[in-house]
């Protein structure tokens, strides 16, 4: 773990965006297309279907150093898969709850329906996540959740 | 080793003028695995296609990264590329850093940072890919258009005249759709009728087309070229085989008060009867809502007069399943609800009508005959007004965000018909801007106004309110800069189109985009624009957009041209990218088969070798890739990560995941 | 418990005198009055160690998986508790039902050697209990504690009710308790996420790693579990990151949920007492509040919470503390 800097730096978070290939991944090409700005500081991973996200890939992008994880899906009942949002929608539902339980702030982790005709809604989801997670700072919690004595 | 080959696209100045493109190539030269990296103006032109393939073959690449637009636009060209240059195409990913990076970030800095970690994140996925093999499936060479308006009858004649199958499922009694409620078309002045007319006989009559009327589609799995399809075929009370039509039953049915919905609830019509004249199939329909024998067990009078024994109270609902290999939906329009639209005060005034109410007022079979005559006391209107946009380009909640696209040009028909017919009745349009692109379009338009006198009002109507028998229209003349009333004797109001409601239902069914407005989404706006991006599903009418007659027209031949394209092929290929288990990590625990949405996933007594000669027979999953769309459901549900899929590996996203989140 | 175990004992004796089953899973006494260990018994002559006493709190159900695959069925005792996980596994094919014959057994709590040991000085001799007392004689003496101080801590909520009906029974069953299992939780719920935070930083820094925790759970049956496969990108391996080490906990909850029966095993086995079913229990709690009360190991069939879905399930952003808004 690297030790802050004294030098005082804008704090800009580090945001993993999950999306499916069919709605959201496209509401993303859209909203690029539409020149609709969101910060640079969200990368997208392509999926499927939203249903394909692990909560162990959550885990391990926080473990990393992402500040914030959001999940972006086709609106529930418009799945391309026919149901995979709907087991996203309980399996996040209780991962974020549990990792409040766990001390660590739900504001960092999301999920947002997306369509692929929603690009301005897209960069608006960006653009307020960012916000938020900026206003949360850095997320040491998940980088850290275990010292071993002595430490 | 796995060597990787990195391929930065400028694609012109798009990526180019805010992603140094030649720094991202340069940089990727020193990450691991990547033995070539270069830049090139066009990816995706012949020359950088060309780069790509000499690149894998002079650097034996065994995997490429092609940092450019987004895949949903290009993988599939460079997947191609790979393969000619002798790569394996799922060898190959893109780095989406145009729609993802260049055109939403301004800053140069910004962006090239973005555009370094994008591509790593693809080098990092690339070097876990394995080659892919898609698989081979069969074409069932049948279509199935989903609705039997215009749209539904053109894409149904052309894929039949190409020698194909097609069934036409039909939700009303008849085939036809809105074209057969219409008076005259627009800009030729046409009867509606008489040039569909013969298009629904010629459906009929097509010794390849199958018209499934009164019938809704109910359940639908499998994957293109091989749909499955289960159509309720609803029942009419009717024997559809041996209805000739003659009608003797309307004239003896006592219960004559049902709404005629032909005509817009303009007059009414029996329980049984045959929609309109040129209906097809020309066969009755009983309405069990209004029906006295079913409603109460009395009557029967019309299986009395019947002389074929076609009337069947007992008939019930029936299920046909049918295989295609191609399904187009035309499932058309309706005009919106006017509820949130108090202020035009349509439910209070007769007189106040819509634009279809309109057509049928004006159609020589509609209520009166043709005769333009108003609906409180069948009095010729003298004054009427027009008043535009109502529900069209409303951002305030209570309409529609978009334009309907017709509403401008069937009112200047409609105001040019009533001039025409009725000279001495005064017109008058409220409209907000008066839009005519089209052949002809604006000249038809003109021809409105400074042939016929039209009174065209720009601006927007507040209120209207009955005076003393006299709706009072009450607008603003932006032009004149003063507030107007116009007191009238009919006023009709362009209703906003929407997509027919029951598109839902459809697109769930089909897993087709469906956007905030409830119509579908193209695959591309431009490119494909016929196509959901539903493998094997096109979209033809306004269920994709508003569109007029001839735009629709076009548009069902396009989707006929894609489906006869699809269905000449003996096989298609499969999508490898499929869930693939473990077996030696299976439990055999059947949480996998429970969220698999397509019953993809059976299970299998397998015997495995222990060691010191022991077996032991376990229970482990099995996955059909034919009928495996790749979802993942299933991978993140197996408690012991024996589940995968292919394309989408664990191992495969994690790698991704460290590698944007690296600091 | 004498009388009970008496007739466990006669039970594993005609069954297996007549055949009828190949083997007996129950307990065997151990050195001491308090370590009684699960075992499998093959004959008549081998149950003369056979035991059932106020320690046997081990849930057997989970060597069913290994034991229905071998020839011959195998009788096993099932406290209340046990049967929800035998359930569960039915549920998940990982025990071949018809090839087990299932006996329930009285249960009434089970005590927790260590708290008494806390309570008590010398080595524990014997241990009786009337009701609510616990008679415990120990070298340095004689000493009377109060049961439901030196339960275990899945016994002193538990309302469990034997859920395998169709076999043998022997058994009062306890009457119903009012408890909330899930007081703990709450507690932790009501506290602010810093000290949630601490709480389970300093709780899971604890853990050594030993696998016990997993070894014991029923619901951690897998042939090969993810933390041990290289190819699932979660194991660790030398160079590299500690992602398993500082995550195991949250996965392993993650992959039982839905599933836990909330048979308390892990908190019980765990050398450095992490109160690891409040992990579980946090699953549960939220599961019955959003998507309706649901016990696994119930029955034997059905789909699980997270197999399953309705299309008004709360969303995400609107679950606040476990409830939807």
């Amino acid at each position: 773990m690297q030790e802050v800097t004294t030098e005082k730096k804008e704090f800009v978070p580090n945001i993993v965006a999950f999306c499916c290939n069919w709605c959201s991944y496209a509401g993303a090409d859209l909203a690029g297309s539409s020149r609709l700005t969101y910060p640079a500081n969200v990368k997208i991973i392509r999926v499927p279907c939203s249903c394909r996200v692990n909560p162990t890939f959550v885990l391990k992008a926080f473990q990393q150093g992402a500040d914030g994880v959001i999940l972006c899906g086709c609106h529930p009942g418009d799945c391309h898969y026919v149901t995979g949002n709907y087991y996203t929608r309980r399996r996040m539902s209780l991962l974020f709850s549990f990792l409040n339980y766990m001390g660590i702030e739900k504001e960092r982790t999301r999920v947002e329906w997306v369509s692929a005709a929603e690009g301005a809604k897209f960069s608006a989801v960006m653009n307020d996540f960012v916000k938020t997670v900026t206003e949360l700072g850095e997320n040491k919690k998940l980088t850290d959740l275990r010292v071993k004595e002595g430490e | 080793m796995q060597r990787i080959g990195v391929f930065i696209c400028w694609c012109g100045s798009n990526i180019a003028a805010t992603v140094d493109v030649e720094k991202v190539a340069e940089i990727m030269k020193s990450e691991p695995g990547v033995v070539y990296s270069a830049n090139y103006q066009y990816m995706c032109s012949e020359n950088g296609q060309q780069l790509i393939k000499q690149a894998i073959k002079e650097h034996n690449l065994t995997g490429i990264v092609v940092g450019s637009c987004s895949p949903r636009m290009h993988e599939a060209t460079f997947r191609k590329t790979a393969e000619e240059a002798g790569l394996n195409p799922y060898m190959v990913e893109i780095a989406n850093i145009r729609e993802h990076c260049s055109w939403i970030h301004k800053d140069m800095d910004e962006a090239t940072e973005k555009a370094v970690i994008l591509v790593r994140t693809a080098i990092a996925k690339v070097k876990l890919n394995a080659p892919l093999t898609a698989g081979e499936s069969p074409v069932v060479k049948r279509a199935l258009v989903i609705g039997g308006g215009i749209a539904g009858i053109q894409a149904a004649l052309d894929i039949a005249d190409a020698g194909f199958e097609v069934d036409i499922v039909e939700k009303n009694a008849t085939i036809g759709g809105r074209m057969a409620q219409i008076d005259k078309t627009f800009p030729t002045l046409d009867c509606s009728a008489c040039i569909l007319t013969p298009k629904m006989v010629d459906c009929a009559q097509h010794e390849k087309i199958d018209i499934l009327s009164y019938s809704e589609v109910e359940e639908v799995k499998g994957f293109v070229g091989n749909f499955n399809v289960k159509i309720r075929r609803k029942a009419r009370y009717v024997d559809e085989t041996k209805c000739t039509g003659c009608k003797i039953c309307m004239e003896k049915c006592p219960s004559k008060k049902g709404l005629n919905t032909f005509n817009m609830g303009l007059n009414t019509r029996p329980a049984i009867h045959i929609p309109f004249a040129q209906a097809i199939p020309n066969v009755a329909v009983i309405d069990p809502e209004q029906c006295i024998k079913l409603k109460t067990g009395k009557c029967g009078i019309c299986q009395k007069f019947c002389g074929v024994g076609a009337i069947d109270y007992e008939q019930k609902d029936t299920f046909v399943e049918r295989q295609y290999g191609a399904i187009v939906v035309a499932t058309g329009f309706k005009p919106i609800d006017l509820d949130n639209f108090n202020e035009y005060g349509y439910a209070d005034n007769k007189d106040v009508i819509t634009s279809l109410e309109l057509e049928r007022l004006m159609n020589a079979a509609g209520p009166t005959n043709g005769v333009l005559l108003r609906p409180s006391d069948g009095e010729h209107p003298k004054v009427i007004t027009f008043i535009q946009c109502v529900g069209s380009r409303d951002t305030s909640g209570c309409g529609k965000p978009y334009c309907s696209k017709i509403c401008c040009m069937y009112t200047a028909k409609h105001a040019m018909l009533i001039r025409e017919k009725y000279p001495d009745t005064e017109v008058h349009v409220f409209y907000i801007d008066v839009r005519t692109p089209g052949k002809n379009y604006d000249e038809f338009f003109r021809r409105a106004v400074e042939q016929y006198g039209v009174d065209y009002i720009k601006g927007m109507v507040g209120k209207v309110y009955n005076e003393n028998g006299k709706l009072m229209v009450q607008g603003s003349n932006l032009i004149d800069n003063e507030q107007v009333t116009i007191v009238s004797d009919l006023v009709v109001l362009a209703a906003a189109i929407e997509p027919e409601p029951s598109v839902r239902k459809v697109a769930t069914l089909l897993t087709a985009s469906i956007d905030t407005n409830n119509f579908l989404t193209e695959s591309h706006a431009k490119l494909r624009p016929v196509e959901s991006p539903t493998a094997g599903v096109y979209l033809a009418g306004v269920c994709q957009g508003p569109k007029d007659i001839p735009e629709t027209v076009s548009q069902a031949s396009a989707c006929a041209a894609k489906v006869i394209g699809l269905l000449v092929k003996d096989k298609l290929k499969t999508n490898p990218c499929v869930a693939t288990p473990d077996e030696m990590m299976c439990n055999g625990c059947s949480q996998c088969a429970n969220v698999c949405a397509y019953g993809a996933i059976t299970y299998v007594d397998k015997e495995f070798r222990l060691g010191g000669g022991k077996t032991e027979i376990r229970r482990v999953a099995s996955v059909n890739p034919a009928v495996c769309q790749g979802c993942g459901a299933c991978t993140v549900t197996c408690p012991s990560g024996a589940m995968d899929l292919k394309g989408f590996s664990s191992k495969q996203i994690m790698s991704e995941v460290e590698a944007i989140c690296k600091k | 418990m004498k009388e009970v175990e008496l007739k466990m004992l006669e039970r594993a004796k005609a069954l297996l005198e007549r055949g009828e089953v190949a083997r007996v899973i129950g307990w065997k006494k151990g050195d001491f009055c308090f370590d009684p260990t699960p075992a499998s018994f093959e004959s008549v002559d081998e149950l003369k160690d056979f035991t059932y006493d106020w320690f046997c709190g081990a849930n057997l159900s989970k060597y069913l998986i290994q034991m229905s695959k071998k020839d011959g069925k195998t009788a096993v005792f099932l406290k209340p508790c046990d049967t929800y996980s035998f359930n569960q596994l039915v549920k998940e094919h990982r025990i071949a039902r018809e090839k087990v014959y299932v006996i329930a057994v009285e249960c009434l709590g089970k005590l927790n050697i260590e708290a008494i040991k806390e309570k008590t000085d010398g080595i524990v001799e014997s241990v009786s209990v009337v009701d609510k007392d616990v008679k415990v004689v120990t070298t340095s003496g004689e000493f009377t504690l109060y049961k439901p101080e030196v339960v275990l801590s899945k016994c002193a909520v538990c309302n469990k009710t034997h859920q395998v009906k169709d076999e043998e029974i022997i058994i009062h069953e306890r009457p119903e308790r009012d408890v909330n299992r899930f007081e703990e939780v709450e507690k932790l719920e009501a506290m602010t996420a810093e000290e949630r935070f601490a709480f389970w930083k300093a709780q899971l820094s604890k853990c050594i790693r030993c696998n016990a925790c997993r070894n014991v759970c029923p619901a951690c049956s897998c042939i090969k579990c993810v933390f041990d496969n290289p190819q699932s990108g979660i194991a660790a391996k030398a160079n590299d990151s500690d992602f398993e080490e500082q995550l195991f906990h949250i996965i392993r909850a993650f992959h039982v949920s839905g599933r836990c029966t909330d048979c308390g095993e892990c908190s019980r086995v765990c050398p450095q007492n992490i109160p690891l079913h409040l992990l579980n229990r946090k699953f549960i709690k939220d599961i019955d509040n959003l998507y309706g009360e649901y016990q696994a190991g119930e029955t034997s069939d059905g789909k699980t919470p997270l197999t399953s879905y309705s299309e008004n399930d709360a969303e995400p952003t609107d679950v606040v503390n476990g409830e939807a808004k």
